[in-house]
């Protein structure tokens, strides 16, 4: 029984290839959502523009006030809230839209609105009951009451179902009572609504044995027993308030259950799923400012006789800070397009848009970071990104065994036809066909001719490579390892890393193909920007590919290991001191 | 006391670095940014003031130009107008249309709309000509109140401060009147994202000027338009003696 998987992303681990999520470039806003997105971006700049002080905000540690009340006042609280419940009633790329001019001016203030309304009550506009929506949403739309996600705790953050937060009913049965403690909660210290993911023992069905599962509450500060720590004293992002929060018996009524009892976990990684997009394109946004700042510079500091932006130094890192940018932006509006799409398939997209918002932004800062220059502090607001609703390490696994997960089943039920051959003639002959191709070097007939602007196809034909290649090793890192590839850390990151080069490089072209045949002014440059980017990513793509074929990369693995285990054996670092003391 | 006129003038941004267009006949507003002329973004504010205090009950947000106006008109009922006029004019109309063009519209809807004030922005920034509003209540002949830093009502008169180059002059006209803001006459609101949408609600109607038996006719023809010389570069010289012959030696003195 087949059904069609449309990701893009879950097709390429199986070397092939779905367009249908990522040509032609999405666009999914109708006239009217376009043109009230239109309205509301000049006066959400303006604000930003003209009223937020980000370096005031950023010496107080806290938003200022008049701020948030300006904020409130404009709706900024309830971007997403359906406008019957008091709110805007954004789609993901209205919201994208909005949150990349936050992004661009005031990362803190980004997270304050981010932590309230993309994660702190996502939840009960995913999954709550409409009781649970008339309740709390209008509220939370005006911003009259703030909200934040409680799901870390001291010892689990990256190992979230490990929690120990405790939800045990009361004897009367109308109340969970909730024990624990929260750590890294941002807006802790201001929330009065918290979604709160605590364990509760309940029975399993199949064995009859008592098991810990985890449900999401919506608490009120109300309820009583809640109380927080003080702001923690951050590096970045310090407007935003971040602070432990503790539940002290509070009693939490059996109708404030958010989604399933015992279904918590999926709630939580539902509502960092579909917040995940807002930071790709809040990113995106905060490149945008910073390259304006960074050209300003290069166009005008003047060393050794000439403008600085004429030295090749220079013009490669402009260079590369415009791809990112382009790569990010494509990817944010291609993920919140698809969303809007009605796609349930964009996790793997989601959190390749995540790590790469937020790892090579670092590029970003050739520019002089003065204190007060506005540079300095977005670069210490920046850090953060690569850790928090997720770490770029676990979703680097994240995506590589998604990937490998369906490209394992595809290949168990290649393995099963194998079984019995003449009842899946046409499946097996498919791939006999194919590998028989791949073996005498010939193209399987893969293709994006058709999807790809014809300018642009020799690009394309880097990426169709790059795809099967990529199949190729997938399949056959399957081969090696079997179920033990979740333990294989090494050829995971390297695997991830090519996902997301590949998704990179077809975004590109799917967003400068768009532009080539709308004739826009900038399609020439858009094409330069996709051929670079392509031929790079295409390198670095084949490098991990070799390196997992290699005997010399199983090597190096092998001995990283080793010098990890003798650095942490020793307490640090073991090879004594040239000097002998 | 009942209803006022503000006109909204869609203008190129004015953070925006003006380009000529290569044939000189104008300057380039293709894919530039536009938005609401500052000193009309003042107008609506004090007329939506007069409302919030409740000396007037409506107010009405007029614009004249091409499709792209009714942007305009819709920040103005963001801000909190209640409806607006769209004037159609486009094509050679529309590039040719000048302040008595304008004045006559104004004119004609004001009698139309039975209006006791219409509130403009002194000038625009675009063509910096500070006439419509003057045009508008000659046309009228009805009392004006220009360059006002401050407006307050007082029964069927109003009062109005005048910015002028002396200083500040205070004049008392009777309404109806039309009165033309200046730059301290208050700080425009930012719109909400709630007050956008609920715009989204409020009417705006179509006509054409000659509906209101305007003619567009220019009287007026531009025949070049070109980019301020470059500022050249100065000298510096020692002493006074200096100055005072490089002066005589240039034809100065």
């Amino acid at each position: 029984l087949w059904f069609v998987v449309c990701s893009f992303a879950v097709n390429m681990f199986k070397g092939q290839i779905n367009p249908s999520q990522v040509f032609p470039f999405p666009s999914v806003m109708n006239e009217e959502q376009t043109q009230f997105l239109q309205e509301l971006v000049p006066p959400v700049s303006k604000f930003f523009e003209e009223v937020n002080d980000p370096a005031k905000n950023d010496s107080l540690e806290k938003v200022e006030d008049s701020t948030m009340e300006s904020l409130k006042e404009m709706g900024a609280f309830g971007l997403q809230v359906p406008q019957d419940l008091g709110g805007v009633g954004l789609t993901n790329t209205q919201y994208a839209r909005l949150v990349e001019i936050v992004g661009q001016h005031d990362l803190g203030v980004g997270i304050t609105l981010g932590a309230h309304q993309s994660i702190g009550f996502k939840g009960i506009l995913l999954v709550g009951s409409p009781a649970q929506k008339e309740k709390y949403l209008p509220k939370l739309a005006t911003g009259e009451t703030l909200a934040a996600f409680c799901l870390t705790e001291p010892a689990s953050g990256s190992d979230a179902a490990s929690i120990k937060t405790l939800a045990t009913l009361s004897p009367c049965g109308k109340h969970y009572i909730l024990n624990g403690g929260k750590i890294w909660i941002s807006n802790g210290g201001l929330a009065e609504i918290f979604t709160v993911f605590a364990k509760m023992p309940m029975m399993d069905e199949k064995t009859g044995q008592m098991k810990d599962k985890i449900t999401a509450f919506i608490v009120e500060r109300s309820f009583g027993g809640v109380t927080h720590g003080p702001p923690e004293k951050k590096m970045g992002i310090k407007a935003s308030n971040t602070a432990e929060v503790y539940f002290e018996n509070v009693p939490v009524p059996i109708e404030n259950v958010l989604g399933e009892v015992g279904g918590g976990f999926k709630v939580a990684m539902a509502i960092l799923n579909n917040g995940r997009f807002g930071m790709a394109a809040a990113l995106s946004g905060t490149m945008k400012g910073v390259i304006t700042q960074a050209v300003d510079h290069a166009a005008n500091r003047v060393q050794f006789g000439s403008k600085i932006h004429t030295y090749g130094a220079i013009q490669e890192k402009l260079a590369r800070m415009t791809m990112l940018q382009y790569v990010t932006e494509s990817m944010a509006y291609m993920i919140s397009g698809n969303m809007d799409s009605g796609s349930k398939d964009y996790h793997i997209e989601a959190a390749i848009s995540k790590i790469f918002a937020s790892t090579d932004i670092l590029w970003l800062f050739p520019v002089v970071c003065i204190q007060g220059s506005g540079v300095e502090r977005v670069m210490r607001d920046l850090r953060i990104f690569r850790i928090f609703e997720g770490t770029n390490d676990i979703l680097r696994l994240f995506v590589a065994l998604n990937g490998f997960q369906d490209a394992g089943k595809h290949l168990k039920s290649l393995q099963k036809a194998l079984k019995n051959p003449l009842g899946n003639a046409g499946l097996l002959a498919g791939e006999i066909t194919k590998r028989a191709k791949r073996t005498a070097g010939l193209s399987t007939g893969l293709t994006l001719q058709g999807s790809v602007h014809p300018e642009l196809s020799h690009s394309g034909n880097l990426a169709v490579k790059a795809i099967e290649h990529f199949g190729v090793t997938v399949e056959d890192m399957l081969l090696k390892h079997g179920k033990n590839i979740l333990h294989e850390q090494f050829v995971l990151k390297r695997v991830a890393d090519s996902a997301i080069d590949l998704y990179a490089m077809v975004v590109v072209l799917s967003r400068a193909s768009r532009s080539l045949s709308q004739g826009h002014a900038s399609a020439q440059h858009e094409k330069i920007l996709c051929e670079t980017w392509c031929i790079e990513a295409y390198d670095r793509i084949m490098k991990n590919v070799k390196d997992l074929k290699s005997s010399s990369t199983t090597q190096v693995f092998k001995n990283m290991k080793a010098i990890s285990a003798a650095v942490v054996e020793n307490g640090g670092i073991v090879a004594p001191h040239p000097l002998g003391f | 006391m009942s209803r006022v006129l503000v006109g909204v003038k869609r203008v190129i941004d004015y953070a925006v670095k003006i380009r000529v267009k290569p044939d000189h006949s104008g300057v380039v507003t293709d894919g530039v940014k536009h938005s609401m002329n500052p000193f009309c973004e003042i107008a609506v504010e004090e007329a939506v003031k007069l409302k919030e205090k409740k000396f007037i009950k409506e107010v009405v947000a007029v614009s004249c130009g091409p499709t792209q106006v009714t942007e305009t008109i819709r920040t103005a009922l963001a801000m909190g107008c209640d409806r607006g006029i769209h004037v159609e004019v486009s094509g050679k109309d529309y590039e040719a249309m000048g302040p008595l063009q304008i004045a006559k519209i104004f004119a004609a809807l004001a009698k139309k709309e039975e209006a006791s004030l219409v509130i403009l922005g002194k000038q625009a920034i675009d063509d910096d000509c500070n006439q419509t509003g003057q045009m508008t209540a000659a046309l009228l002949d009805w009392p004006q109140g220009t360059f006002a830093s401050e407006v307050t009502i007082d029964g069927e008169k109003v009062k109005v401060v005048r910015e002028i180059d002396g200083g500040l002059e205070t004049i008392k006209i009777s309404m109806p009147a039309v009165l033309t803001a200046d730059l301290r006459l208050n700080t425009p609101r930012y719109a909400t994202l709630p007050n956008i949408m609920k715009a989204k609600k409020k009417k705006i109607a179509n006509m054409k000027p000659a509906d209101l038996g305007v003619d567009m006719v220019s009287r007026v023809e531009v025949l070049r338009v070109d980019e301020p010389p470059t500022r050249l570069a100065g000298v510096k010289v020692e002493t006074v003696d200096d100055l005072v012959a490089k002066l005589k030696a240039n034809g100065t003195i």
